[in-house]
């Protein structure tokens, strides 16, 4: 038995920022979690996008299961430039919502690349999504940005983990 | 747009003792009717299955991976599952039925090549011979296929196996037909205390 689960990088806002790009990532594991505490700046409850290796195309489409505290539904975007998530934060709180995000098998050459994220704030509602990203490549960048180039605050914490199966 | 600049391999720390890969099963090109873990130590507190499937049913029935746990094929769980298709959320339950760990697989019925479903699936307390195992399963696909609603799907699914026995196998198959090639799951062990 291997350990695995390693902890590939962490950045911390020390002040308010457009985005959070993990790059260089590592192609030497299987899947990729990433866990993170975001709040917005200044808009309230933007939704907040996800690109990989910086594509810019409509090669994103994401299916979501959500509830609000009134009712549950689900929504999905087809051929999108980002995977979209809804429910970030409300800039006059001090919550922040957290978000864990798994990309199975996102190294390998072969595949399209699926994302399944949790997302949610308490006080504003939960987010279950499915995002799909129609390349082959190998994943190696990760970039965060919010609706409206609204910025994360200050305090946003984002991890990075591998997983390596053997 | 400011790039915080975080390089991969600068910032790799000691791995973490508590999760480790037990084994892993990648299907060839020849495919393979199910995927399967023996022998599965009792010496973890918890179980976390993660990988990608498709199956090759041509048919337009896609359904969900059915879970062998110690070769029982007996209707011995029961299920509560959450969907959401894209357009609506729904639910399901049963007692008593076989396991239906909650979303489909994508199979090889419409254009969608390089597309797989993705799974995580938690094995909780499997060694415990004290109680009924739970598990808890997130799964989905998304298509980009904007004619119809249930060819995207993500779901959420708790399940119990009601047998008290440590689990020391699990086989994964579709309920259909075989998995294709590229279709992997990873066994992975969580240690407690």
């Amino acid at each position: 038995m291997t350990a695995t689960y390693e902890k590939i990088a962490t950045t911390t806002l020390g002040s308010s920022q457009a985005s959070i790009d993990f790059t260089s990532i590592s192609g030497s594991y299987t899947d990729l979690v990433i866990i993170g505490s975001i709040k917005t700046a200044t808009l309230t409850n933007p939704a907040c996008y996800v690109r990989f290796n910086n594509d810019t195309g409509s090669n994103y489409s994401v299916t979501s299961l959500y509830g609000n505290g009134s009712s549950a539904g689900s929504t999905k975007f087809n051929s999108q430039t980002f995977i979209r998530y809804n429910y970030v934060t409300d800039p006059n709180t001090t919550n922040f919502a957290p978000v864990i995000m798994n990309i199975n098998n996102y190294s390998n050459a072969t595949t399209y690349k699926t994302a399944l994220t949790k997302f949610g704030l308490a006080s504003i509602g939960l987010d279950y999504t499915v995002g799909l990203w129609r390349s082959t490549s190998a994943i190696n960048r990760v970039t965060f940005t919010l609706e409206s180039a609204t910025n994360f605050a200050s305090g946003c914490i984002f991890t990075i983990y591998g997983i390596k199966a053997e | 747009m400011p790039i915080l600049g975080i390089i991969a391999s600068s910032r790799l720390t000691a791995a973490p003792t508590s999760y480790e890969s037990i084994s892993t099963v990648t299907v060839g090109s020849g495919g393979a009717a199910n995927i399967e873990f023996t022998s599965i130590p009792a010496t973890y507190s918890h179980l976390q299955i993660r990988g990608i499937v498709k199956s090759n049913d041509t048919a337009d029935d896609r359904q969900p991976v059915k879970a062998i746990f110690n070769s029982d094929t007996g209707n011995n769980f029961s299920r509560h599952l959450l969907f959401g298709n894209g357009s609506s959320a729904t639910y399901d339950d049963g007692t008593s039925t076989t396991s239906r760990l909650g979303a489909s697989v994508i199979s090889n019925f419409g254009s969608y090549a390089n597309m797989f479903t993705a799974y995580i699936i938690d094995i909780l307390d499997y060694a415990d011979t004290n109680k009924y195992t739970t598990v808890k399963v997130l799964g989905g696909f998304n298509t980009n296929d904007a004619t119809a609603s249930n060819f995207s799907q993500i779901a959420l699914g708790s399940f119990a196996w009601l047998n008290t026995a440590a689990i020391t196998s699990i086989q994964l198959q579709p309920f259909n037909n075989n998995f294709v090639q590229y279709s992997q799951f990873a066994l992975y062990g969580i240690k407690g205390s």
